[in-house]
């Protein structure tokens, strides 16, 4: 689960690592008031008015600014709210923004010259541990850092039994370069983020810029956070900060139901249970000169109510012309699955316009095509995964 | 021969009263799977499926020699569930449970590596080898007993493959699933390489989907080898798009290495049949093994 910059802050400020402090507003006149309340906090002159958004790359779009007093804070922070943010990580209509962190002005000008670092901490799925990645390149977009200058991003892997050890920490701060009071910040930084990483079941941590300020501190100035989506079982007040509006609104509705669907651009929905035959089942659509409109996993229970379910789901979407439907019975049987169709069909009545092709592998599949033979509805029915491509192929024709 | 598991393997269910641990254990039985019981910790003593429950797999393993163990225990207590198998001297520890958060399966992991055990899973099918042990929930009846290996990523795109292969005529060794996690027990290359040691197997069907290494791993291993037995590949999420998960928590494009493309490329270098279409794949195996 993706979460904001602000929580994910309050998440590692929790745990103590040190932060660029802000306040969430969501309105402009909200956002003035924070910028009082921060001031007298910290003692901040300017602002930094930064968008709220599930995507990188945020002040690229224009969604990050300075404010140098309290009418740029207002009138900065009533351009943002509510702009569609196009960002590289977004669409091409953006991202509608609905809040702003109003943050302090952490480059003040003092005895040395601020530095920016990236970090991030991650799990090494060849390894099957955690490491901390970074780089002397901070504030850069760290995939363009791999390919231009590899030799400047540094790794280090975190044994399981014992945890990040306070070498490794040294290491990470030594390799940055620094020396003095800022090494010895950054070596707490380093232990206090992969605490928080830890206890917070987090799956991915990504703080770009890491800032050695003018007076040797050093602290998050942005937080990329992934929580674990499995673990948050255990972490009920972090469950609470998922926010759907930053959510596809078909998968939000998805995910209410139990289904696992996820929006794709093309003309072809499609049903399927399992996520490897789903995937296999979207690639088919393509080579039978289709588009998949969606993935979309039943899971291993397919009657009436989840197949009425799922043709709501991808009905939702007008561009899908035609819906394939891959069955493969094991433990549920096809003659099953065939009357859920045929019921969940019957039910929406004519909510259903576009031709439907079903395939039905496995269990009884010989008593589920005859089923949906014989049950005088515009579907049409396969049994060989190969037929099912060539009937796709035949209705988009 | 097979592998991993046999009609000689003593196999216990741990999660065994859960209504999982219940419905498998008894399609398990039905397939005539030699279950020599279960473990329930508080339920020790009593009878279920006509099998023995034990408190822990340390007794369950006293008592019944057991050497195989498939895990049915929820997500929140299975990572420990694995560990206790393997402290109890399990051989062959098969997970079938969903959503087990990342850091247990890191712990996990780790405390098993030194032990003489082998983890399949979790988030998998599990392992078939037909008509002597079915140590999963697959759908017993499409799995024909044969000469073709299969790995697979997949549960229903498993069944797809071995139904494909017993459609032309042919059988399977064993299938194993080895799970869509980002963190597994047995790996790919793994998995392959117990089936190149198997006599019996002569073609293997190696199924694969998007996100990280594990295909690449293997195609390298295949050709390091000397490709001694042909090998038949398909990686599925040709059409996904980068950065977004696709139901499995293993399934998603990072970086331009992880992409189905990218993968079937290193695959057709290492000499793999890798079929484009998943409904080649029983004819692709029929084709290799002349």
């Amino acid at each position: 689960m993706n979460i904001h910059e602000y929580q994910g802050k309050e998440i590692l400020s929790s745990f103590g690592v040190r932060v660029q402090r802000g306040i969430v507003a969501q309105d402009a006149k909200e956002a003035v008031d924070a910028a009082k309340k921060l001031t007298e906090q910290t003692g901040t002159g300017w602002h930094v008015i930064k968008a709220q958004v599930h995507a990188g790359g945020r002040g690229k779009g224009g969604g990050v600014k300075l404010a140098k007093n309290l009418q740029e804070v207002e009138e900065i922070a009533g351009q943002i709210i509510g702009m569609n943010l196009v960002t590289p990580q977004t669409s091409a209509e953006g991202k509608k923004v609905h809040q702003v962190l109003v943050a302090e002005d952490v480059y003040y000008p003092g005895d040395s010259e601020p530095e920016e670092y990236y970090m991030s901490v991650l799990l090494n799925r060849a390894t099957g541990k955690n490491m901390i990645m970074y780089s002397t390149e901070g504030g850069m977009d760290i995939e363009t850092v791999a390919e231009q200058t590899p030799h400047l991003i540094f790794n280090e892997e975190i044994d399981p039994a014992v945890g990040l050890m306070p070498f490794q920490a040294r290491r990470i701060a030594f390799n940055l370069g620094l020396s003095g009071a800022a090494f010895k910040e950054m070596t707490k930084f380093v232990m206090a983020l992969y605490e928080a990483y830890t206890k917070s079941d987090s799956s991915l941590f990504e703080i770009n810029p890491v800032l050695k300020t003018s007076d040797d501190k050093i602290m998050a100035v942005d937080a990329k956070v992934t929580l674990d989506d499995n673990a948050l079982f255990r972490h009920k007040d972090y469950a609470e900060m998922r926010d759907t509006r930053e959510e596809n609104p078909v998968e939000v509705e998805a995910k209410a139901v139990g289904l696992n669907y996820v929006d794709l651009d093309g003309n072809v929905g499609c049903m399927v249970n399992g996520a490897g035959l789903a995937m296999a089942t979207m690639d088919l659509i393509k080579q039978a000169g289709g588009e998949p409109a969606n993935f979309l996993d039943v899971g291993g229970t397919a009657d009436a109510k989840r197949v009425e379910e799922a043709f709501r789901l991808i009905l939702k979407d007008e561009k899908v012309k035609a819906i394939l439907i891959n069955i493969f019975g094991g433990i549920v049987r096809c003659d099953r699955v065939a009357q859920g169709i045929v019921d969940a069909y019957k039910n929406m009545g004519d909510a259903i316009k576009v031709p439907i092709i079903v395939r039905l592998q496995g269990t009884n599949a010989d008593i589920a095509k005859e089923l949906i033979d014989n049950s005088g509805l515009d579907v049409h029915s396969a049994v060989e995964f190969q037929e099912a491509a060539d009937k796709v192929h035949e209705v988009l024709a | 021969m097979s592998v991993l598991v046999n009609k000689d393997s003593k196999i216990i269910v741990q999660g065994f009263t859960g209504s999982e641990g219940t419905f498998h254990a008894g399609q398990m039985i039905e397939y005539g799977t030699n279950v020599v019981g279960g473990v329930t910790p508080g339920k020790g003593g009593q009878k279920h499926l006509d099998k023995p429950v034990f408190n822990t797999v340390e007794d369950a393993v006293k008592e019944t020699g057991a050497d195989v163990s498939i895990i049915f225990v929820p997500p929140a207590f299975a990572a420990d569930a694995i560990m206790e198998a393997a402290n109890a001297g399990i051989k062959v520890i098969i997970t079938i449970t969903e959503g087990i958060p990342v850091a247990d399966m890191i712990k996990a992991t780790d405390y098993i590596k030194d032990k003489d055990c082998r983890l399949v899973g979790p988030n998998c099918p599990g392992v078939i080898t037909p008509e002597e042990a079915k140590v999963g929930i697959m759908p017993g009846f499409v799995f024909k007993k044969g000469k073709v290996g299969i790995v697979s990523k997949s549960g229903t795109l498993t069944y797809e493959a071995a139904d494909q292969v017993v459609k032309q005529g042919l059988g399977i060794t064993t299938a194993i699933g080895i799970g869509g996690d980002p963190i597994i027990g047995t790996t790919t290359k793994e998995a392959v390489e117990l089936l190149m040691n198997d006599d019996e197997t002569e073609c293997i069907v190696m199924i694969g989907e998007i996100g990280g290494q594990l295909e690449a791993d293997a195609a390298k291993w295949i050709k390091e080898n000397g490709n001694r037995k042909p090998v038949v590949g398909f990686i599925a999420g040709e059409t996904a798009p980068k950065g977004r998960t696709m139901g499995h928590a293993g399934a998603i494009v990072g970086g331009s290495d992880d992409t189905a493309e990218a993968k079937k490329a290193i695959m057709r270098e290492c000499g793999i049949n890798v079929v484009d279409s998943p409904a080649e794949i029983g004819k692709k195996v029929k084709e290799v093994m002349g």
